[in-house]
Order: structure tokens, then C-alpha cells, then sequence
């Protein structure tokens, strides 16, 4: 391997890791938004929220990024760059995984809480801002951890549409070199490396938020190790 | 936005195609990660650091890296290495594999889960190791892990798309196909995109249908 050559698999590290925060912003967005849609007062709100997610669950991560890549553009007349595209495709399916955690989460804070702030006559906004979600989200970090991990996973998809993400370069020095053993297993050991530092960052992070509500983080090897059940993806629609 | 009926009739041809070797990938992919899941689950019970620690960290580190960069690397790596086989059959172990290392947890979750009772029974009763665990443990422990192990069928079936990038012509790799022959994507790639939402909305009816005969 030549420092050209690694000089491309940098930047593809580098798209990768755009890509990761990007959709990882979006999916955290929409999980937030349908998650507590799924818990409002009126049924057409919680209908469309569940629609949501039985859609975008349903269906295929990679055929929704063709989708966003072939079809939007001529039925919408919108076409997005490759990096937004991506974005759209990941942020919208993982975010459909992610609702499922917030509704759990919310579903399992004490019900005696929510009772409190009814007693309170607190509004159901101020209901969700000051008591619920406190609660609620140091308990959502370890899932959204192991879906962040499978995100990571799912970036390597836009590779496919020709985004030059690490898998994309991983092919670049395939054709280049001529050889595949060596590049395929560097790609495998950089896409590990960078799951292990999402998970020690979000540790860090869980251990920050339950410190803010007075808890110490149960380290349970199973949370970690069970990691579809966790966060659903591939669970039953 | 227009949409052309007479497409999704040319398609449709193409679509059983695809939906058949996508079924096809689903049942053998399945097979592979229940027996490989069921091995790594009973060489991780090994009471031996030598055997434990490998298992765990190549189940792990495949756990945490790419189906897709895998399957490239089992597309391109083992002719290199003179194992020459078809796209399916590659596609085939590479997706089992990495499902393997999902079901294993599954398995050890589901074994962890009988009663200790039941192996010191075994032990009362002098049953060799081998006879312990066919007879008595794991008709109990595979039980208890249908419907977590259906689950996995599910997320297959929305993996088997990634089968298209080594050239296996499934359900997407169809779908692609067509399009770029007639320059029509909209119809193909929402059939498929339908087709998808619709066998795993149904096939997770049917999990939950077992679930309920298991539970008696």
C-alpha cells in the first residue's frame, strides 16, 4: 500500500464519519419526534407516528436509499447531493428503530411521575420537557449506543450508490493494487475501531446524564451483548 | 409524479425471480446462523480461556463491522485464496455468518435460562455431557429461543439487498436491473420496496402466531 492509496482510505474515513453524524443527528431527531408522538392524547397522532414506523421498518435500509436516489428526484424534481441523500435514506430508517427506544424509555419511567405532574396541573408539554424526558433519556443512552453501531454498520451501504465513503475506498485500492486480503481486512479493522470509540464515548456519556439524575450507570454485560433486542433493528415489525 | 402500470406488469416477471432467490438466500442464510450460532454458543461455554477468548473476539469484531465490507472481502478474498465459489453460496455464508454471531447470543441467553435444577437432575441421573445436552438442556433452551431466533429471519430479510453488490440477482439486484434497461425506476423500486414492508409484515404475524403455540 502506497501513501496515496491510504491517503484515499483517510477520506473515506473521513466521509464515513460525516455521514455517521449527520444521520445520527437526523435519526435522533425523528426518534425523538415519532417516539413521543406514540405516547400522545390524539389517536390520529399516535396513528400516523406508528405508520411511520412499521414503514420504515419494514422496509429494506438499501432499498430506501435507492429509493432516495432514483425515484425522489424524478417524481419530486429534487435531487440531492450524494451526501444528503445518504443522510436522508439513513437518518429516516434508523430514526423508525431509534422512535421505538424513546416510546420504551418514556413507557418505563415510573407511572407516578407522570400522576405527580398531573396533581401539579403541569401542561402535557411541560409534563414531557420537565419530568418525563429527565428521566427517561440516561435510560435510552445504552440502546441508542448499540444503534449508533448499527448505523455505523448501515453507512457502508451509500457505498454502493458510488459514495466514497470506506467501503468505497476499500474497492478503489482493490481494483488499484489488484489484491483484495490485505485492504478488505484493514477496512474491517478501522470500521471496529471506530465502533469501539463510539461505544466508550457514548458510556462516557450515559455515565455524564445519569449523574445529573442522581443514578450511577448499571453496567450490564448484557446490554451490550444483546444488541438487536436493545435497539429492535431487525426486531419484529 | 407519474406512475406507469404497464412497467410494473414488465417487471413483475423479474420480480418473482428476485423474490425467489431472495427466499432462497432467507431460508439457507437462516440455516447457516442457527447451526453456526448454536457451535459458537457451545464453544463460548468451553471452560477454557484458550477456546473462549477467540470465539468472543472474532464474534465480536464480526458483530461490529459491515455486512457489506464482508461480503466484499468473502467476494474477492477466497478466490484469491483458490476457494472458488458461486456469488449465492458466498453471499450465502457471509450472511450467515454474520447473523451467526447475533443468534449466538440468543442461544447462550436461551440456555443460560434452564433451571439449574435440571442440570444437577442430569448429574443425579448420570447422564454422559453429551446425552446432558441433546436429551435435556438444549430441547429445553431452543424452545425458549424461537421467537428471539425469528426475529433474526426478519432482519435477514431486509439484509438480503446487500447480496445485490456481489451480483446476486435478488429481489433489488432484479429491480436495478430492469431499471436501467428501461429507464424506469419509480415502478420497480417501490414494488420491491412494497414487497419488502409486506412479507416482513407478515412473516412477523406468523412469529408472533408461533409465539402464542410455543407459549403452551
Amino acid at each position: 500500500m502506497t501513501s496515496g492509496l491510504w491517503e484515499l482510505v483517510l477520506q473515506g474515513v473521513w466521509v464515513t464519519v460525516q455521514l455517521l453524524f449527520f444521520s445520527a443527528l437526523l435519526a435522533t431527531a425523528v426518534s425523538f419526534v415519532i417516539g413521543v408522538g406514540r405516547t400522545h392524547r390524539l389517536w390520529i397522532v399516535r396513528f400516523l407516528a406508528g405508520f411511520y414506523t412499521e414503514v420504515f421498518r419494514g422496509t429494506s435500509a438499501l432499498v430506501m436509499i435507492f429509493w432516495v436516489f432514483f425515484v425522489l428526484p424524478p417524481a419530486f424534481g429534487w435531487q440531492l447531493v450524494p451526501m444528503w441523500a445518504g443522510t436522508l435514506a439513513l437518518g429516516l430508517t434508523y430514526g423508525a428503530y431509534g422512535s421505538e427506544i424513546v416510546r420504551g424509555a418514556l413507557a418505563a419511567v415510573d407511572p407516578a411521575q407522570k400522576e405527580g405532574g398531573i396533581a401539579l396541573s403541569f401542561t402535557p408539554w411541560q409534563r414531557m420537557k420537565l419530568i418525563l424526558l429527565p428521566q427517561a433519556v440516561p435510560e435510552m443512552i445504552p440502546p441508542f449506543s448499540n444503534l449508533l453501531i448499527e448505523l455505523l454498520k448501515g453507512t457502508a451501504l451509500v457505498s454502493i450508490m458510488g459514495m466514497g465513503d470506506l467501503a468505497f475506498s476499500g474497492n478503489l485500492v482493490r481494483l488499484a493494487l489488484q489484491e483484495s486480503a490485505e485492504i478488505y481486512t484493514y477496512i474491517l479493522l478501522i470500521y471496529f475501531v471506530i465502533a469501539f470509540l463510539l461505544t466508550r464515548v457514548m458510556r462516557g456519556l450515559e455515565k455524564k446524564l445519569k449523574a445529573g439524575v442522581g443514578k450511577a450507570p448499571v453496567r450490564k454485560p448484557d446490554t451490550e451483548l444483546k444488541r438487536p433486542e436493545a435497539t429492535n433493528v431487525g426486531g419484529a415489525v | 409524479m407519474k406512475w406507469d402500470w404497464s412497467a410494473v406488469s414488465d417487471f413483475m416477471p423479474h420480480f418473482w425471480d428476485g423474490l425467489l432467490v431472495t427466499l432462497q438466500i432467507l431460508a439457507l442464510g437462516s440455516l447457516v446462523s442457527f447451526v453456526l450460532g448454536l457451535v459458537w454458543a457451545l464453544l463460548m461455554r468451553v471452560p477454557s480461556r484458550f477456546v473462549t477468548w477467540p470465539v468472543g473476539a472474532v464474534t465480536e469484531f464480526v458483530r461490529n463491522t459491515p455486512l457489506l465490507v464482508q461480503l466484499f472481502f468473502l467476494f474477492y478474498v477466497l478466490p484469491e485464496w483458490g476457494v472458488t465459489a458461486s456469488a449465492l453460496t458466498t453471499g450465502v455464508l457471509a450472511i450467515g455468518l454474520h447473523y451467526s454471531t447475533y443468534t449466538m447470543q440468543v442461544y447462550r441467553a436461551g440456555i443460560e435460562a434452564v433451571p439449574v435444577g435440571q442440570w444437577e437432575a442430569a448429574t443425579a441421573l448420570n447422564l454422559p455431557v453429551g446425552r446432558t445436552w441433546t436429551a435435556v438442556i438444549l430441547p429445553q433452551a431452543i424452545r425458549r429461543v424461537v421467537p428471539a431466533l425469528g426475529n433474526y429471519v426478519i432482519s435477514m430479510l431486509k439484509d438480503t439487498p446487500l447480496l445485490m453488490a456481489i451480483t446476486v440477482l435478488e429481489m433489488l439486484g432484479e429491480a436495478r436491473l430492469f431499471s436501467q434497461q428501461n429507464f424506469q425506476f419509480t415502478e420497480p423500486l417501490t414494488v420491491i420496496g412494497v414487497a419488502f414492508i409486506v412479507i416482513s409484515y407478515l412473516a412477523s404475524l406468523a412469529l408472533r402466531a408461533l409465539e402464542r403455540r410455543l407459549a403452551h
